[in-house]
């Protein structure tokens, strides 16, 4: 077998009991949804587990519900399932947008966005959405709001086994995002998220830095103004930026500039 | 580790090999079933060669565990012409030729059932976007789209989203 990966045993649960119980019964397991960011991590070695636990059968993960104050994804939800759904277009337009822009179409038939936050890659495009609404990851042990969610580069407050079941999003219909991504890998070098709240702004950036922030900055130049034009004296500083090969930190600065702009101008046409 | 049978329905047929854990869905059919007609070009998620319908979506199959597809329906190149009968999708990329080395053609043409079942066939703009995963290293992807485009709109049926699964 050409594969380079180190092998593992594969195991499917059909009850979520189940799962977390395979999950806590080996040190070396590790969920797997739908592997589009996991598989590749498992090609590189940079993650050798022993035993994947594939989530697709557990009925608790699934689920697009649409209710009057807040948007409930289920874990296992595909970005096609996601950028194909109406009623989240209605309540959530950038949301919806976003989805149908996450890397391409074999990978949206595959990824979930569960996968995506609890992998977070920083190129990854949720986690600005969940920071930028405000939204909060359910898990089979609690409730965690974004504020507390995303820790550092591929790090987040999970605990070993800790399953995400639902990402609850509030329903803010005035969102923009845009990203600059990497033109072959879909990648973000730098993205940004902005919703109006009734009582202010919340602004998230991601794929610039190792781990999606606040942008405390741009959130206070559009609460006094709701516009582009609010953000045109705004100059991100590089400083804790990531630079590599595709862009530099200076760069990137500058691209998260143009992207609060684009992604406002995206808000207000909600 | 513990090595497991998966059993798929592909192209109609039903296929029961026991595999390792890791064994990615392109190497089941490549190595297991005979097919090599889906091509490994990056092993990294990006050329989209090894394109495949899984459960009548479009999916990488190097980036896809055989395991993950227990149970499904896998449809490759090998499923939809042969020689002697071309599919009309494979007609019109002759016709259109959208096809230099042929190396990245079985995922193209995958891609392209895709792209024409889920109703965006007749946009040649929506086309060269829903390629986005595809590339083609002749650069032929103007007739690429051609192709794509004329089946879509010969008569081909779109039928919408895929129901998840």
């Amino acid at each position: 077998m050409s594969s380079t990966m180190v092998d593992f045993d594969y195991a499917r649960p059909s009850r979520l009991a189940e799962a977390v119980r395979l999950l806590a019964g080996e040190p070396g397991a590790k969920a797997l949804a739908g592997g589009q960011s996991l598989i590749p991590v498992l090609k590189q070695r940079l993650a050798r587990p022993t035993l994947l636990v594939d989530l697709q059968a557990l009925p608790e993960l699934r689920g697009i519900e649409v209710a009057p104050d807040v948007v409930r994804i289920g874990a296992f939800t595909r970005h096609a399932e996601v950028a194909s759904d109406a009623a989240i277009a209605e309540a959530l337009p950038a949301l919806s947008a976003m989805a149908r822009g996450i890397a391409h179409p074999q990978v949206r038939h595959m990824g979930t966005i569960g996968g995506s936050l609890a992998h977070h890659d920083p190129g990854a495009d949720y986690p600005a959405a969940v920071l930028g609404l405000a939204a909060t990851v359910v898990t089979d042990r609690r409730r965690i709001p974004a504020d507390g969610f995303f820790l550092g580069l591929f790090e987040t407050a999970l605990e070993p086994g800790e399953l995400v079941l639902c990402v609850e999003f509030p329903r803010h219909r005035r969102s923009g995002y845009c990203k600059m991504p990497h033109p072959a890998s879909g990648l973000v070098n730098a993205g940004a998220w902005v919703t109006r709240l009734p009582d202010g702004v919340r602004v998230a950036v991601n794929g610039a830095a190792p781990c999606v922030f606040r942008h405390e900055s741009a959130e206070r130049c559009l609460a006094g103004r709701f516009e582009p034009a609010a953000l045109a004296a705004l100059r991100t500083p590089a400083e804790g930026l990531n630079a590599d090969l595709h862009a530099s930190a200076a760069y990137r600065a500058r691209l998260v500039d143009v992207a609060l702009q684009r992604a406002t101008a995206m808000a207000l046409q909600h | 580790m513990g090595r497991l049978n998966v059993t798929l329905y592909v192209n109609g047929q039903v296929q029961s090999h026991e595999v390792e854990g890791r064994t990615l869905l392109v190497h089941y059919l490549r190595q297991h079933c005979g097919l090599t007609g889906t091509h490994v070009g990056c092993d990294t998620t990006q050329c989209g060669c090894c394109t495949v319908l899984l459960d009548g979506r479009a999916v990488k199959a190097c980036t896809v565990l055989a395991a993950q597809a227990q149970g499904c329906e896998v449809t490759t190149i090998e499923g939809i012409g042969s020689v002697e009968r071309l599919h009309p999708l494979q007609e019109a990329f002759r016709r259109h030729h959208a096809l230099q080395c042929g190396f990245c053609t079985p995922g193209m043409v995958m891609q392209g059932l895709d792209i024409v079942a889920r109703g965006r066939g007749g946009d040649p703009d929506a086309v060269r976007h829903d390629l986005e995963g595809n590339l083609c290293r002749c650069t032929g992807y103007q007739n690429i789209v051609e192709a794509i485009v004329e089946f879509a709109r010969d008569g081909a049926q779109p039928r919408g989203e895929p129901a998840p699964r």
